[in-house]
């Protein structure tokens, strides 16, 4: 038994029958860790030090008999949750120093349960982008193949996982970016319904898109970090009061009586060959397991990555004006004035893609283009919802690939910013219908890359997707693979 | 060209982002391109369709205006490029 290999539940088990310490796993995974970083670029913080006085508060806890789900587990988060006393980049240079003197509520609500945070984990800068390669803290790479990305923007959280650095990791969904890459690394990443997980003290990149998620080894994992997240936070005015159920109890081994829909306008030309043979699979795989099959149609999903590039960059350019070298992060020393220090701070703390994004965002928004541009998106998003509303009056899960195709080389699509954002074309229409939806292992391609399987489920029915993936995970053995490293 | 140099550098100013040259005349290129390509959404006919700023239906979420706990003025400092006299300091903004 390698402790690092093992999933939440298997470590759990162990913990409470004392065959295991919090300390010797928090021990083997900063091992794990140390060995596998320099190759792969996952960690852009290791919280060594915290992590073992976590780990050993989390033994007295457990000695005490005051155990709960995540006591021990050693977690990973994105490093664009706030994290207190430790550095919160966001994969910006503009952050590179902002130690941050507060927990966001997911970090808090993992910590109450004496989890164990290990470290904060690579991202595309302000969670732009769908390879990672936006970070002002190197490319990681994708540990099935080093020369490749690990997808975007929380392919630290997903490269963490598969890698076995963390038994889990928290990362956010805009556009793709927890799903995207968990099917890049053959990962479990699941996106909630907008509200379902509280934001407070995530860095803000499009408000009305962001969601926070978990990624982890298995289904029943995700079940297990999901539980742990989600749920009501005054703190937070989009945060939906709603209870979340009892994820866990939900997850059965047959799907009788589901009916799941395959929207016709996903399975078109530009998709990879072995990515359709695999989800073609995993479909026949769920009418074996009992399910209904029925093709469905959402007729907008061509519109779908203009109007979010129109939509999140208009946010986008709202929310980083904070950014200002005033109250932190960095500063400009040259400047001749005030407002030349806001324009020489952010040109030398800001990346490429964000520029881009910022002032695609300000142009969108500026006077004589608001209706043209970010007026027409948000109409155009209304009929994106709508189509999903209306799919789910006929299915209970939509089924469709995560992406065109499995992780692409470093450097192939870095100069070609359409094309890199054709790469979210199936998990963008998601986060603007606001509904949630989970990437889950379903094969390889012929080069040895893993493929993503896509579940879209209803507005907070975050329990059926993960029933139907805990169904399909039992009868499929793809999540039992991992990569050499 | 949907956009120009002189709208690029107009737009920088609004973002108060400072670009050099070379940045203006790749993001002219690049912003023409993107936007060229959202043109599509204008083949949709979107009269009569409400506008989604929110995909899940909310009202305000108010609270009860009380008093509670906040960061020190320490904490608050604690990230300042430059702080004095329990403030963030900065250039001379009225000259």
């Amino acid at each position: 038994m390698t402790i690092y290999d093992l999933t939440l539940a298997e470590l759990r088990d162990l913990l409470d029958r004392r065959e295991l310490s919090a300390v010797e796993v928090t021990t083997a995974y900063l091992e794990r860790i140390a060995e596998t970083n320099p190759k792969l670029n996952s960690f852009i913080t290791v919280c060594a030090e915290t992590a073992k006085a976590e780990a050993e508060a989390a033994d007295r806890a457990m000695a005490a008999g005051e155990t709960k789900p995540l006591t021990g587990l050693p977690i990973a988060a994105k490093d664009i949750f706030n994290t207190a006393g430790v550095l919160t980049t966001c994969g910006s240079r503009i952050l590179g120093n902002y130690t941050s003197p507060y927990d966001a509520t997911a970090i808090a609500r993992i910590k109450a349960q004496k989890a164990v945070i290990v470290g904060k984990l690579n991202m595309d800068e302000f969670a732009m982008g769908s390879s990672n390669e936006n970070s002002a803290f190197g490319a990681v790479r994708n540990p099935w193949e080093l020369s490749h990305v690990p997808g975007g923007s929380s392919g630290g959280s997903a490269a963490c996982v598969a890698a076995s650095q963390a038994a889990a990791a928290l990362g956010t969904d805009t556009g793709g970016s927890i799903r995207q890459p968990a099917a890049y690394c053959s990962v479990v990443g699941l996106k909630p319904t907008y509200g379902r997980v509280s934001r407070f003290g995530v860095v803000a990149y499009a408000s009305s898109l962001d969601q926070v998620g978990p990624i982890t080894r298995d289904v029943r994992d995700c079940a297990l970090m999901l539980q742990a997240i989600a749920g009501y936070d005054p703190a937070d005015s989009t945060s939906v009061d709603t209870p979340a159920p009892d994820y866990q109890t939900g997850l059965t081994r047959d799907l009788k009586g589901l009916r799941i829909g395959l929207p016709q306008e996903y399975f078109i030309d530009g998709l990879d060959d072995d990515v359709r043979r695999a989800v073609e699979q995993a479909t026949t795989t769920c009418r074996n397991l009992g399910a209904e099959i029925i093709d469905v149609s959402l007729p907008h999903t061509t519109y779908a990555v203009a109007c979010y590039y129109l939509i999140a960059t208009a946010e986008a350019s709202s929310n980083l004006a904070r950014y200002d070298g005033v109250r932190y992060g960095l500063r400009a020393d040259q400047a001749a004035n005030l407002i030349d220090m806001y324009m020489q701070s952010r040109a030398a703390g800001f990346g490429p893609e964000v520029k881009r994004r910022i002032m695609l965002g300000t142009y969108a928004l500026s006077s004589g283009y608001y209706d043209a541009y970010y007026l027409k998106a948000q109409k155009v998003r209304t009929l994106i919802r709508q189509d999903f509303l209306d799919a789910f009056e006929k299915v209970d899960v939509l089924l469709t690939p995560v992406a065109p195709t499995p992780a692409f080389a470093l450097g192939e699509k870095v100069n070609d910013p359409l094309q890199m954002y054709l790469s979210d074309i199936y998990t963008i229409p998601v986060n603007l219908a606001g509904t949630c939806a989970m990437s889950l292992p379903c094969g390889f391609s012929a080069d040895g890359l893993p493929i993503g399987l896509q579940l879209i489920g209803k507005p907070f029915d975050e329990a059926a997707i993960l029933s139907t993936a805990y169904a399909f995970e039992q009868a499929t053995t793809w999540h039992q693979r991992k990569p050499q490293l | 060209m949907k956009i120009t140099h002189a709208d690029v550098e107009h737009v920088s100013r609004l973002a108060r982002l400072a670009l050099s040259e070379q940045e203006i005349d790749s993001l002219t290129c690049e912003m023409d391109a993107i936007l060229d390509y959202v043109d599509q959404l204008n083949s949709l006919d979107t009269e009569g369709i409400v506008p989604t700023a929110h995909a899940v239906p909310m009202e305000n979420a108010f609270r009860a205006d009380e008093v509670k706990p906040g960061f020190t003025p320490e904490q608050a400092l604690s990230n300042a490029p430059d702080a004095a006299e329990n403030a963030f300091r900065v250039r001379r903004v009225i000259e």
